[in-house]
């Protein structure tokens, strides 16, 4: 297998952050890898964490698939690319098991399932599978952060308003609005950052994504 | 208008009985009022103070959402402050003033406003502003029953006693009969309202009556609530105590009031009747072997969630022609 020809064009590294942190935020806006986001979310550290470990394995998996892929037959790169992913998401679990047991012990079966998250895949199969070195590394990195960035925020609100702590450190003298640490706030907290991200594109003058269609 | 009325030509529906959305809404409110006062006269005014506080927040949602979509407010069509209403009924009257108004705004904004507004929701609102405030705040929400103390308006201090479900829940059957005293002047009370409760539940006999100004302007038809009781009675057999189980809770007030929604029930009688016989097992089987001593009101969020497959099961036969077998 000879190495790719790089058909389409390379996006600049700026836009390539812009597109992680916002008009391709992998969970506002691809809305990929929900479920881990919701479970792991009751805590802005929890959320943290995890976006990290993504970071990692997001680049490491991207540097390693542009560096291998000119041996990787098309018929069967899905499989090659998941054993690319487990091996790093078995790398970084171990990892975070030894660095910080205490947060590890509530989203470690988080970590684990990194393997089947979406957005990981979705970018060696759009990105680093046809891309130079430089910028699938700066495509991992953009979209790790961004998935990064997500969690933190929707960690931060949920702990803060459901919990009344920020950072472990307790705000309020007990918890407003339990209903956001439910699975169900989870999503409500996504949903309307979602909402606010659509509104921001609005105020910048943007169509939204999907305006024009359904029922009006 | 300027073409004459023999010459014009209109979609249907032809026939109409001038029953606007916003005469339903509002004769629904006013069916209400006794059953209002009633929980006032038995609690006290702060069961007005939460009133207010519950139609003020689902009309603030009403109003916020339209004014930030930049549509014309619907407030006057009178829907909004029929959810606060009735979602205050389905509330503990010791809660705290400012809960029912989260509850009125929250139901309001991402039970109804976020689905399009009036007639596009599959919850009924009033019931996700509960659920809501069950979820965050579930100790003021299962421990503020007050003791009714009739005529006593502004009483100095707030007896709190355990709903009669609570007891049934706690005690069991045997003891909690003999703890509250079931008996035919225990259920003579329960018909009246003379118990503790949420504020719109107590008074089986007021909700009838305004069932019945409902149905007398047909404005609800006896299909879903005659189900709903029907369910629940079937189930209630296995409780020890069906009458009990029958005059208390949130049956009646949910039957007439919450399941009957003209949005979020089946349109066509058979898909209603199994709507309410779904809601009434499925209330018997929250309270007699779930966590919760009330569950009408998830059984009808449960079944609002299953109405789009009864309508689509239950569809209208065409008048005047068989549709081919596919």
């Amino acid at each position: 297998m000879s190495e790719p020809e790089f058909k389409l064009p390379t996006p600049s590294a700026r836009e390539l952050l812009w597109r992680g942190f916002f008009s391709e935020n992998p969970v506002f806006r691809l809305a990929l890898s929900l479920c881990p986001a919701v479970a792991v979310t009751t805590t802005a550290k929890n959320g943290l964490l995890m976006g990290i470990a993504v970071l990692a394995v997001q680049v490491l998996s991207s540097f390693t698939v542009v560096c291998v892929r000119r041996w990787i037959h098309d018929k069967v790169r899905i499989p090659v690319y998941t054993i690319i992913i487990a091996t790093w998401v078995t790398v970084i679990d171990m990892c975070c098991a030894a660095l910080v047991p205490a947060v590890y012990a509530e989203i470690g079966l988080y970590i684990k399932l990194i393997v089947a998250f979406a957005i990981i895949i979705s970018r060696l199969e759009l990105f680093a599978s046809q891309q130079p070195l430089g910028p699938s590394l700066v495509d991992g990195f953009a979209m790790g952060l961004g998935f990064a960035f997500a969690m933190v925020l929707i960690g931060s609100l949920r702990e803060a308003l459901g919990g009344g702590t920020f950072w472990g450190i307790a705000l309020l003298p007990d918890r407003p609005l339990l209903f956001l640490l439910l699975p169900a706030g989870g999503f409500f907290t996504i949903g309307l950052l979602m909402a606010a991200m659509n509104w921001i594109d609005l105020w910048r003058g943007r169509r939204l994504p999907g305006s024009g269609g359904g029922h009006a | 208008m300027t073409t004459s009325p023999q010459l014009q030509i209109a979609p249907g529906p032809h026939l109409t009985d001038g029953l606007t959305i916003p005469k339903i809404m509002w004769w629904v409110s006013a069916s209400l009022v006794p059953v209002y006062l009633w929980a006032i006269y038995c609690f006290g005014l702060r069961v007005l103070g939460l009133t207010l506080s519950g139609i003020v927040g689902a009309a603030l949602g009403e109003w916020l959402v339209a004014r930030l979509r930049r549509q014309q407010s619907t407030l006057a069509d009178g829907s909004a402050v029929l959810s606060g209403l009735l979602l205050v009924g389905t509330l503990a009257p010791g809660l705290p003033l400012w809960m029912p108004a989260v509850g009125g705004f929250v139901g309001i904004v991402f039970g109804k406003m976020l689905f399009g507004g009036l007639g596009w929701n599959i919850f009924n609102p009033a019931l996700v502003g509960r659920a809501f405030l069950m979820a965050s705040f579930p100790l003021a929400m299962t421990t503020t029953w007050l003791a009714p103390r009739p005529g006593i308006l502004l009483p100095p201090d707030a007896v709190t006693q355990a709903s009669p479900l609570n007891v049934m829940q706690l005690e069991g059957v045997t003891r909690g009969a003999e703890l509250l005293g079931l008996g035919p002047s225990y259920y003579a009370k329960l018909l009246v309202g003379l118990r503790s409760g949420s504020i719109g539940e107590i008074s089986v006999l007021l909700i009838l009556f305004g069932a019945a100004l409902l149905l007398a302007k047909g404005i609800i038809k006896l299909y879903i609530p005659l189900a709903v009781i029907a369910g629940l009675t079937s189930c209630a057999f296995f409780s020890g105590a069906p009458l009990f189980h029958l005059l208390t809770g949130g049956l009646w007030f949910g039957a007439f009031y919450m399941a009957t929604d003209y949005v979020t029930a089946p349109i066509m009688p058979a898909g209603q009747i199994v709507f309410g016989i779904g809601i009434g097992l499925l209330t018997g089987v929250i309270r007699l072997w779930g966590g919760y001593p009330e569950g009408i009101c998830y059984a009808i969020l449960i079944m609002n969630a299953v109405t789009p497959a009864l309508n689509h099961w239950f569809r209208p036969k065409r008048p005047f022609a068989e549709v081919a077998p596919s």
